[in-house]
């Protein structure tokens, strides 16, 4: 049965993606192709189009994949499957961090893993915006145009404060960045 | 952002609203937790971001559902992290199957594609900000910061050279570190440690 198919194939994926959409994809894709759901230049498409749509990238390729196989009831399945294993992993873990954390054990664990999360996340944007500048996009070199949105958002967002007097909403930035983006890919 | 009376319908329509705007997967969703949960909102505490996001990396399945079942079980138990769960994931789940029903070309659509390139520039912005934010609350002692600046040069040697080194392993490397620093300090002290 479809339902139960798509069920357990995504209820696999949300147990074993650790590390987010890049532990994901590998597993989505054994999945999907094993299956026969989709074919490798399909899957490669839909993963582009997740990564462009808001949400979860996980959520988004589960959502597909069912609906492509067994409409919307087909959509649900997958997204259910995949986001139950974190929802009940992390509703166990608050129940029990209240109490655990008091622990000096687990202090001296987070001592070092809360400054090594913020250095990850440092590496993970510098590179981002390094990508957006320097790397190739799509067989052509990033250039200026990347250069002159790098600018003006990151104007907007860190000297936002002082021209604005208030910070600019991470909401806001992404709105601007859209039009910014009609606008000068356009001409 | 509006104030609302309800708790839970609070919960479950601002993480709506997050979950339209988080674009790119992942990290995306940190500035929004930063900026809406724990600055506008006040729903968790700094200290509280920062382990739900150590718990985040740790533990598999997508950092949108960890951060919005966490902060929805801190403000409204149970009932609270379904509903923030379920409101992070609508509007990509109907997003999604709009695109699936109607929208076979998608990506080829110009300004739809144009608009994408500038929100990817906005997202590693906005995930700098929300890094630059993070490390303002560290501690300022050494350990910490040695651990911070090295796991980030090494997570961008990481990303620059694809090599096949997750950040699970740097968390453990970081984790264990510090565990064995502090067991160190209360073999030689005979006593916990009150430094760490």
């Amino acid at each position: 049965m479809i339902y139960l198919q798509l069920f357990i194939g995504f209820l696999n994926v949300g147990f074993f993606a650790f590390g987010g959409a890049y532990g994901a994809i590998p597993l989505i894709r054994d999945v999907v192709l094993s299956h026969g759901w989709l074919t490798e230049e399909a899957l490669t498409y839909m993963i582009a189009v997740s990564e462009s749509t808001p949400g979860s990238i996980v959520v988004n390729l589960s959502t597909y994949v069912g609906y492509s196989q067994a409409g919307i009831f087909g959509a649900f399945c997958a997204t259910f499957a995949a986001v139950l294993p974190a929802f009940l992993i992390i509703l166990f873990i608050s129940m029990v961090l209240k109490n655990v954390i008091k622990m000096k054990g687990v202090q001296a664990v987070l001592y070092g893993l809360n400054p090594c999360v913020a250095g990850i996340i440092l590496a993970t944007g510098v590179y981002m915006v390094g990508q957006n500048l320097f790397l190739v996009h799509h067989g052509a070199r990033a250039g200026i145009k990347e250069l002159i949105l790098t600018v003006v958002l990151g104007g907007i967002m860190f000297g936002g404060k002082k021209v604005f007097g208030k910070k600019v909403s991470p909401i806001t930035l992404i709105m601007i960045a859209a039009v910014l983006g009609m606008v000068v890919y356009g001409v | 952002m509006r104030e609302r009376k309800n708790k839970y319908l609070d919960l479950f329509l601002t993480f709506m609203e997050i979950g339209a705007f988080t674009f790119g997967g992942g990290y995306s969703m940190i500035p929004f937790i930063d900026e809406i949960c724990v600055e506008k909102k006040k729903w968790i505490t700094q200290e509280q971001m920062g382990n739900i996001l150590v718990i985040a990396e740790s533990t598999p399945g997508p950092m949108a559902i960890n951060c919005s079942t966490f902060v929805g079980y801190l403000k409204g138990g149970m009932t609270g992290a379904f509903l923030a769960t379920t409101g992070v994931v609508l509007p990509s789940f109907f997003i999604i199957l709009l695109i699936a029903m109607f929208l076979d070309h998608f990506l080829e659509i110009t300004i739809v594609a144009n608009a994408f390139k500038g929100i990817k520039i906005a997202v590693g912005i906005l995930i700098l900000n929300a890094a630059f934010n993070m490390i303002k609350r560290q501690k300022k002692e050494m350990i910490p910061q040695l651990i911070l600046y090295g796991a980030a040069v090494v997570m961008l040697l990481i990303n620059l050279f694809s090599w096949n080194f997750s950040s699970i392993s740097l968390l453990l490397i970081a984790g264990l570190f510090t565990l064995v620093l502090y067991l160190i300090h209360c073999f030689l002290f005979q006593k916990g440690g009150d430094r760490l």
